[in-house]
């Protein structure tokens, strides 16, 4: 089996070269994905980098990425291969005149030559270094998610005319999940698990230190903050990391050096996307403003 | 640190080094090739260094795994073998990745970290005999700790600790002490904070091997002895005075959100030392029986303390999306019909009038309307929160959804979810605005039931889904069991659900009994699971 990386720590130190700041979890997820020849299963709130792991992953190992976007209704033929039908006709066709029997023709038009190779079977035929992203995978519906078994425990895919094709080399493989539905065991089993949650307030930092050019370090430890303060609100749907990266640029593109309560307010509509979160949010910082108490709905400790 | 470097484990530091041993058996006093437990990437042979990490470990991980199961986690015997393998490739004494790389092949669903958090914490909690309870070690213990945490990059704490010099933690007075915590929290220096927890709960739990009290307990007193509720006052004082320019009241918001982030911390690490010395006193097993926490969907409506309320909010939104998604598929899809023999004779024109596409009736089954008539007076206001928040949040599958609260006195609340995108402010609005005391305010389902007959009866039609929930505890009120009974008549179907487990209906004023009769179903629903499983029904 390759061996990507030597260590847990390689992985992080090479996430970290392609400005994908990794925590312990996840660097230690994909060294085992990579040991134990394992699929990674990756779920978490949306924008907190699920899709943004499996290309650092593939650019640090200097892999091509082929990625199978998920949506409901996605079948075999747009998956794993479809015979590409019209070359198949356009053969029969031009052989019409030709003396030659059916038992040739048959085994010729589904030979490699009219095959369509589709995500998952190009995965598993690749020459080169690859890493497989299967997007959203919590939307095909729970009978499709059974064509990903095969590929994932074995990497390998039956294909009735040709036979089974084995994967030359164990792909590294990313399923990413919204955590929409609840996926069935079989596919978790054969996968690890990693849940990405919002990173903490040290790792958002860096991580907006490394993402947004020409931000002072001052700016994005304020930055990180307030995201935190405002992740503890109860929203509707609480600022990502993707979210307070566009409020850095925007910040920075503004020229803000400190940022102020009006300043807060008036751009939190970056972060936040529903009008009741902005009302709250609105409403929380306000109410800082006019000295009032200090957080109201929040018992006081001890 | 590379895997491939030799290990000396006497070498490691001290925190680190016993917590993978159990009952005096050490993976280091099994005959281990000097490469260490763990396969490097080219260096001892696998079957080798396999056995290696089996024997002092695999006794432990079985231990382990059967409390996962008894928590409540699905643990299949491949993802058992999955853990097996993958903790042979990690570093042994990197004990945040050892839990890493078993979170990743034992749990598979987020809901379920805590649970095995626990669990991990438990049966792989840190021990030797810095952590005995008896006080000649832990002299030496705090001392080490307190050496420890100078390899941490946090500056000035240290210096105070330092000029103790080798009389330890333990030297210090309780203003010292209450001192220095000060300080590490101030400057948020971790490792500091460690140790004067352990150092706290030494000193304040008053800890005696044996004695039956729960863990609650001994944190409680630790706590109350830390005095932490000046500390935050404080804290922020000093920052004010500190700050050159007068902190802006956002600025102010901010650190107190961080002092209190470091206050949560602390009271995690007076925790994790409490459960460590509990079981160093009490045995792996029986820690972790105590300390089982349920799964979210499993925690009882009325008896989740407040924490276990935050994971259910938690857990509820994904669960109503889970359940819109699925209900909208169910109606979509697998509905087998009869031949429809109109559509299928139309269809066959286009093959030239042989029927080859058989056409069929999809049943399209009206979508129900609901009431909910929901009891929520204080024991089972929890219950009535969340089925009133489940049933709005995919109010979609319903053609009408409409909610009645009462006490004694009955109110209309469906104003209150209409319009608003915020489902969990509204039921906030319901709790403090509907108009629900008649006379005491104790609970009277006779002369709510009545009352609802009279002002809402008339619209109830044969479209329409009642669900009644409550505890049916009446103090003793007339029950007034016919409102049910009409209701029925009325209704398509009457459902009620009971948050008290079935062994308590019918006892002390639980009249459930008494209208269950009329009712086309009595369920027991305690639990996110029961409600969605009754709700998924419902649709």
């Amino acid at each position: 089996m390759a061996e990507r990386f030597e260590s847990v720590g390689v992985v992080r130190d090479e996430l970290a070269k392609v400005d994908y700041l990794s925590s312990e979890a996840i660097a230690g997820v994909v060294y085992l994905a990579d040991r134990l020849g394992k699929p990674i299963l990756v779920e978490g709130p949306a924008g907190t980098g699920k899709t943004q792991l499996a290309k650092s992953v593939a650019e640090i190992t200097g892999s091509r990425l082929i990625r199978l976007q998920c949506y409901e209704g996605l079948d075999e033929s747009k998956a794993l291969y479809e015979w590409n039908y019209k070359k198949q006709l356009l053969r029969i066709q031009a052989e019409r005149n030709a003396e030659s029997s059916w038992d040739d023709i048959s085994t010729d038009i589904f030979s490699d030559e009219f095959l369509l190779t589709r995500p998952l079977l190009e995965a598993i035929r690749a020459e080169d270094p690859v890493v497989l992203l299967i997007d959203e995978v919590d939307r095909v519906e729970l009978e499709t998610e059974a064509l990903l078994l095969e590929v994932l425990s074995d990497y390998q895919v039956s294909i009735p005319e040709l036979g089974t094709i084995t994967a030359r080399q164990v792909p590294m493989v990313f399923l990413t999940s919204n955590n929409t539905r609840e996926l069935s065991e079989a596919l978790k089993r054969r996968c690890l698990f990693l849940h990405i949650d919002y990173p903490d307030l040290d790792r958002e930092k860096e991580i907006v230190l490394a993402k947004v050019p020409d931000v002072s370090e001052a700016l994005a430890d304020q930055v990180a903050r307030i995201v935190r303060s405002l992740r503890q609100l109860e929203l509707k749907k609480a600022p990502s990391v993707s979210e307070t990266l566009d409020w850095a640029r925007t910040l920075v593109l503004l020229g803000v050096e400190q940022i102020t309560e009006e300043t807060a307010i008036e751009t939190v509509n970056i972060l936040l996307k529903y009008q009741s979160d902005i009302n709250r949010a609105v409403k929380e910082l306000a109410a800082q403003a006019e000295g009032g108490p200090p957080k109201p709905g929040r018992p006081a400790r001890g | 640190m590379s895997p491939a470097q030799p290990r000396d484990w006497s070498k490691l530091p001290s925190g680190l080094q016993p917590w993978v041993a159990t009952g005096g058996r050490r993976p280091w006093d099994t005959p281990v090739t000097t490469d260490g437990p763990s396969t490097s990437s080219g260096g001892a042979a696998p079957a080798q260094s396999a056995s290696a990490v089996a024997d002092p470990i695999v006794d432990l991980l079985a231990g382990f795994i059967v409390e996962l199961r008894a928590a409540g986690l699905p643990v299949s015997l491949t993802e058992n073998l999955d853990a097996m393998e993958a903790v042979k490739h990690i570093p042994l004494e990197d004990r945040e990745a050892f839990k890493y790389a078993l979170a990743a092949t034992l749990v598979k669903n987020n809901a379920h970290w805590r649970a095995f958090e626990t669990v991990f914490e438990v049966y792989f909690s840190l021990r030797g005999k810095q952590y005995d309870l008896a006080d000649d070690d832990g002299a030496d213990a705090a001392d080490e700790d307190l050496d420890d945490s100078e390899g941490q990059p946090g500056p000035e704490g240290m210096e105070g600790i330092r000029g103790l010099g080798g009389a330890g933690g333990d030297a210090l007075s309780p203003e010292e002490l209450a001192e220095l915590l000060y300080r590490a929290l101030l400057e948020g220096d971790e490792g500091l904070l460690r140790a004067l927890a352990r150092q706290a709960v030494k000193r304040y739990a008053g800890m005696e091997p044996g004695r039956p009290v729960g863990g609650t307990y001994y944190l409680y007193r630790t706590l109350r002895n830390l005095d932490l509720d000046d500390m935050l006052e404080r804290l922020m004082a000093e920052t004010r005075e500190e700050s050159p320019a007068p902190l802006t009241p956002l600025e102010e918001r901010l650190e107190r959100d961080e002092f209190e982030t470091r206050l949560d911390q602390l009271k995690k690490e007076v925790e994790a030392e409490i459960r460590r010395r509990l079981v160093a006193d009490r045995g792996v097993e029986a820690m972790a029986r105590t300390l089982r926490k349920p799964l979210p969907e499993d925690v009882d409506f009325m008896h989740a303390n407040r924490e276990e309320m935050v994971a259910l909010r938690k857990a509820l939104h994904p669960l109503t999306r889970k359940l819109a998604v699925r209900l909208a598929r169910k109606r979509r899809h697998g509905r087998k019909g009869p031949l429809d023999f109109r559509a299928t004779v139309r269809n066959s024109l286009s093959y030239g009038g042989v029927p080859a596409e058989p056409k069929f009736r999809y049943p399209r089954p009206a979508k129900p309307e609901i009431f909910v008539i929901a009891d929520i007076s204080g024991s089972v206001a929890a219950f009535a929160r969340f089925t009133l928040q489940l049933v709005h949040a995919i109010s979609g599958q319903f053609s009408k959804v409409r909610s009645f609260v009462f006490i004694d006195g009955i109110d209309e609340v469906t104003r209150f979810f209409e319009g608003v995108e915020d489902i969990g402010e509204a039921v906030h609005r319901v709790n403090t605005e509907a108009d629900v005391v008649w006379v005491d305010g104790h609970s009277d389902y006779g002369h709510a039931l009545e009352e609802f007959y009279n002002r809402w009866g008339k619209e109830v039609g044969p479209k329409t889904t009642v669900l009644i929930l409550g505890d049916a505890r009446n103090n003793y009120h007339a029950s007034q069991s016919w409102v049910i009974r009409e209701l029925r008549h009325r209704a398509r179907h009457v459902y009620w659900l009971n948050p008290e487990p079935q062994s308590y209906w019918n006892t002390g004023d639980s009249i459930v009994g008494e209208y269950g009769v009329h009712c086309d179903d009595v369920q027991e629903c305690r639990n996110l699971r029961q409600l969605e499983r009754f709700v998924d029904k419902l649709a």
